[in-house]
């Protein structure tokens, strides 16, 4: 038991520096940002040294419900990179009506999607996926008083709560129809024959994990809750959440349904081809930012499936390396939104007033053009290195015409990114003025850096991205 | 000199000039990038000067082991210094050009352009598959913001339909590249030139590049963005779309597809000798119903890069050679007259031609370049064009007489349009006020007029200067699609000549029939 302890070190330091966080608020006020900003962030930071130190364990503790792996140690560091962001960015957003539960609430989710990308068994999964979830939906609606932002809230609870219905109900039937909620165990059964309960069980499994990576046709909440939801929030739900339920889905494909192939693959591919597709079309007519940065999730969220969909540790690889991209340039994308106020200070979220931003803001203008041809998987931008990565899988798992069809329809997810660029460099200048300053130096740091790297330079990180996703990876197999 | 690393460093001298010209103001950075590009020629011309022609076929090789599953490894033959040596004389040229056209946000102009000639550089030089996918996509990045940008009224259509047609073309080229690294376990160009890919594979890894490539380059039918391109994009950018961007797709022919998948090459030459002879004949006639200068030089364009793919795919030294010979002969010649045309369009602001005519008459000097471009266009011999269009159309005609048949008829059609054009623009009286009142040209177009007409004459003249280098390469390329070459039509066969008879011989007539036989 001590033993067990002494693994989930993240885990722990994750849980007392919530607790920590919320009694800091309590007892100081709400006024004391910096206090309480600082212990969730130094929580963050002893948490992902944790990992870090962990790192090279392969272990399960619990009595195999949970384990301590590489893998997981590489969702976690992306995720608690995630959450320091968002924690870091929020006190100039909500402008004095920051409250200590919203760090708070990030560790508790933090901690929730540590656990779900360590599963592996059916029940601490949906314990982790519910500890995150509940964080969620209250950090959806945080401002209270606004009317979107509960609106955001309330539609992600209720579609959240259909969703989990959907994968208890998948779970029930899979620990019925194979007497285990442990995946190695599952895994033992589905290697045998398949019956129909069995190919219920998995539907309703992946359909629910579907609805939390947003793949089409589980994707409905997601425009609307990152349109409504306050901005660093949204920027929390397209980066962490998606990294922990990606590697969530990969571990339950690859370790739980391993070797019923047939039944799930066919399932990843409609998912990864029908999120592609819809994620590209559906973001053509947006005209909200936060919005159409949804739709660019989807869309991603469809090229990390074509990885999962090979099945191999390659594509595996290749969902890792693709996670750690989206999540900077969803990051920078998401900083620079922030960043786009008008001259009265007021955040400016309509394309069409982006117009001509390149001539008013060259510089800001520029890191997301780099950002946008970057999610586009234009090369030379290093968006471009994971695209390759899971088409190569594809194809090397004999998926071309998987892969020929996502490539195809990542030409039309083209048109939307180069929309905004032209918007911003071809396009007369809008009324808006976006005054420049103001802007933590944080903030600009963090968009520069990762502009810079998505650009060329990211490529001289291949080899270390390679050694790392492999060694996670290869947990798995 | 040898293992000093020069193609590294003509690719970063106009990448870190690209990035000063961001800070440096408008002014400024137009000085800046004509020195950067400058100094890239005379790199080029060095690296020309110490290439040893006959020695190894790739020389100046570069590698390093950066990216882990790819190399950063460059190294040129013939055609890649060629063509390099294109874009690298073409650059500064376009710097001027655009010296006085462009007047707002001039340092990002002159950074995109520096952009573009690193990336072309790289295109040309890479030996590494995936670093050579990478250069050609990156290319459409500065290109959409040059259109979009300081383009013409309808601009942003053009933009948008290059950057996605040639998206849509060139990620069909990302999964056969994919599959060839998958099967033949490396990205290293010259392994690959040599390895053997199952037949059956080949003929789809041929069809994805060439769909790829046939965009680029642009064949009939998927041409339709080059016009709007052209005609949208400002002088420079025409100038180096015509002279360097249009090589690439044929550039990708001899490099990669027809020594790579040699026997799909041969079976499906068919459809590459149709496509051009629609072409050849389709796009002339189009040509010669454009009341838009750009347009008509553009479809002319069009009709030229048919008569390059007809002339690779002959599989023989003169047909290859000859379709080299005009990529580097229309490469000057069409940036030549795109730059003729931004001459006369900086003045009255229209490419309608009926707005011109009698220009002969104010403005001799242009008139005189303008001819010698026409000729050159044309195929008059003399000019670059005649020696590309002569060795091509002998190639092709060993290879199929009917193909030569037909793209001799674009010759003749191409006479006819460019012809016509000058007839109007030039000649005729000097009736419109506005158009009197033209400038003959000034010093700064003189010095962009000199150098391209010299190399049109050169070309001309002294063929083997550019051919030397690439022979050995044509020769490597054509001893790869031996085996796999279907017999031509033409049953060449040697004469045999009889004994000269004395002069004055009754039997003068029959002694030449015998010659003949």
């Amino acid at each position: 038991m001590t033993a067990d302890l002494m693994l989930i070190w993240p885990e722990l330091i994750l849980t007392i520096g919530g607790l920590i966080t919320l009694m800091l608020g309590t007892f100081f006020g709400d006024r004391n940002v910096g206090l309480y900003q600082l212990s969730s962030l130094l929580t963050l930071a002893a948490a992902a040294a944790a990992v870090v130190a962990l790192f090279g364990v392969d272990a399960t503790v619990f009595s195999g419900t949970l384990s301590v792996d590489s893998f997981g140690g590489f969702a976690k560091l992306l995720i608690y990179a995630a959450s320091f962001v968002c924690i870091v960015i929020a006190p100039r957003f909500f402008n004095g009506g920051m409250r200590a539960e919203y760090p708070t609430l990030i560790l508790f989710a933090a901690l929730g999607m540590g656990i779900m990308a360590s599963s592996r068994d059916l029940m601490t999964l949906y314990v982790g996926l519910e500890l995150n979830s509940l964080a969620a939906y209250v950090l959806a609606s945080f401002m209270r008083t606004d009317e979107r932002s509960t609106e955001a809230g309330l539609k992600y609870f209720v579609l959240g709560a259909l969703a989990s219905g959907m994968l208890l109900y998948g779970i029930s039937l899979l620990y019925g129809f194979t007497g285990t909620t442990d995946f190695a165990g599952i895994a033992k059964v589905l290697g045998g024959e398949l019956n129909i309960g069995l190919i219920f069980g998995i539907v309703f499994v992946l359909a629910g994990l579907g609805f939390k990576i947003s793949a089409v046709p589980f994707h409905m909440w997601t425009p609307d809750v990152y349109e409504g939801a306050p901005t660093p929030v949204t920027t929390f739900f397209a980066t962490a959440p998606k990294v922990a339920a990606m590697a969530l889905m990969t571990r339950v494909v690859i370790d739980a349904m391993g070797p019923a192939v047939g039944a799930w693959q066919q399932i990843i591919i409609f998912l990864s081809l029908a999120s592609i597709i819809l994620g590209a079309v559906g973001a053509i007519g947006q005209k909200n930012i936060k919005r159409l940065l949804a739709y660019s999730s989807i869309n991603n969220v469809g090229f990390m499936l074509v990885g999962l969909a090979a099945g191999t540790q390659q594509g595996v690889e290749g969902v890792l390396t693709y996670l750690l991209v989206y999540m900077l340039t969803t990051l920078g994308a998401f900083l620079v939104v922030l960043q786009l106020r008008d001259a009265d200070g007021n955040h400016v979220e309509s394309i069409p007033a982006l117009a001509g931003l390149s001539q008013r803001r060259p510089g800001l203008a520029a890191a997301m053009a780099v950002f946008l041809f970057s999610l586009a998987g234009i090369p030379p931008l290093f968006g471009f290195w994971p695209k390759y990565l899971v088409f190569e899988a594809a194809v090397n798992a004999n998926l071309v015409p998987l892969a020929v069809a996502g490539i195809v329809a990542s030409v039309i997810g083209a048109f939307y990114y180069i929309a905004i660029i032209k918007t911003m460099y071809f396009d007369d200048k809008s009324d808006t003025e976006f005054p420049a300053g103001g802007g933590a130096i944080v903030e600009d740091a963090v968009i520069t850096a990762s502009a810079l790297w998505l650009s060329v330079i990211g490529y001289l990180f291949i080899p270390v991205l390679a050694v790392l996703s492999a060694s996670a990876a290869a947990v798995l197999f | 000199m040898s293992d000093f690393p020069i193609l590294s460093l003509m690719l970063a001298v106009p990448a870190i000039a690209a990035i000063a010209c961001l800070f440096v103001g408008d002014k400024m950075s137009r000085w800046v990038a004509l020195g950067a590009t400058l100094a890239t020629f005379v790199l080029g011309c060095v690296m020309w000067a110490q290439f040893d022609i006959g020695g190894a076929q790739w020389q100046f090789t570069e590698r390093a082991d950066l990216f882990g599953r790819f190399q950063y490894a460059l190294g040129i033959d013939g055609m890649a210094l060629m063509l390099i040596m294109l874009s690298v004389f073409l650059m500064p040229l376009c710097i001027l050009a655009s010296w006085d056209a462009i007047k707002s946000r001039v340092g990002l102009y002159m950074a995109m352009f520096l952009v573009m000639e690193t990336i072309m550089i790289g295109v040309f030089c890479a030996q590494d598959l995936l670093l050579f996918y990478i250069f050609f996509e990156a290319g459409l990045i500065p290109m959409y913001f040059i259109i979009g940008i300081w383009g013409g009224a309808n601009r942003i259509y053009a933009a948008f339909k290059f950057f996605l047609y040639t998206l849509l073309g060139s990620v069909l080229m990302l999964i056969a590249i994919i599959a060839m690294i998958h099967e033949a376990g490396t990205t290293d160009i010259p392994t690959l030139l040599n390895y053997d890919f199952p037949v059956q594979m080949q003929t789809w890894l041929w069809l994805a590049f060439f769909a790829s490539l046939a965009v680029k380059m642009p064949m009939w039918p998927v041409h339709t963005w080059l016009p709007d391109a052209h005609v949208q994009a400002p002088t420079a950018g025409s100038m180096i779309l015509a002279g360097v961007l249009l090589k690439l797709g044929a550039y990708g022919f001899i490099r990669f597809m027809m020594p790579m998948f040699p026997d799909a090459s041969g079976q499906l030459m068919w459809i590459v000798f149709a496509l051009s002879m629609i072409a050849v004949v389709y796009t002339s006639l189009v040509a010669l119903a454009q009341s838009d200068m750009k347009k008509l030089i553009a479809y002319s364009s069009v009709a030229h890069m048919a008569i390059v793919t007809a002339g690779l795919f002959a599989f023989n030294q003169q047909g290859i050679e000859g379709a080299l010979i005009i990529m580097l002969s229309h490469g000057v010649v069409s940036a030549a007259l795109f730059f003729c045309v931004g001459v006369i369009y900086d003045r009255l602001h229209t490419r309608e031609i009926d707005r011109y005519g009698g220009l002969a008459v104010n403005m001799p000097a242009y008139a005189l370049f303008f001819m010698l471009f026409t000729m050159a266009s044309i195929g008059l011999p003399g000019t670059s064009g005649f020696v590309g269009e002569f060795l091509s159309l002998a190639g092709i005609y060993e290879a199929s007489s009917w193909v030569a048949f037909v793209c001799t008829t674009g010759i003749i059609l191409g006479a006819a349009y460019m012809l016509y054009l000058y007839r109007r623009v030039v000649f005729g009286e000097l009736t419109k006020d506005d158009v009197k009142a033209m400038a003959d040209l000034n010093p700064r177009e003189w010095t962009i007029m000199v150098p391209l007409a010299a190399v049109a004459l050169w070309m001309g003249v002294y063929p083997e200067s550019f051919l030397a280098p690439m022979r050995g390469d044509v020769t490597t390329v054509v001893a790869r699609l031996a085996p796999a070459k279907p017999a031509g039509d033409a049953h060449l066969a040697a004469g045999k000549p009889k004994p000269a008879k004395a002069h004055g011989d009754t039997a003068h007539g029959s002694s030449h029939a015998g010659g003949v036989q």
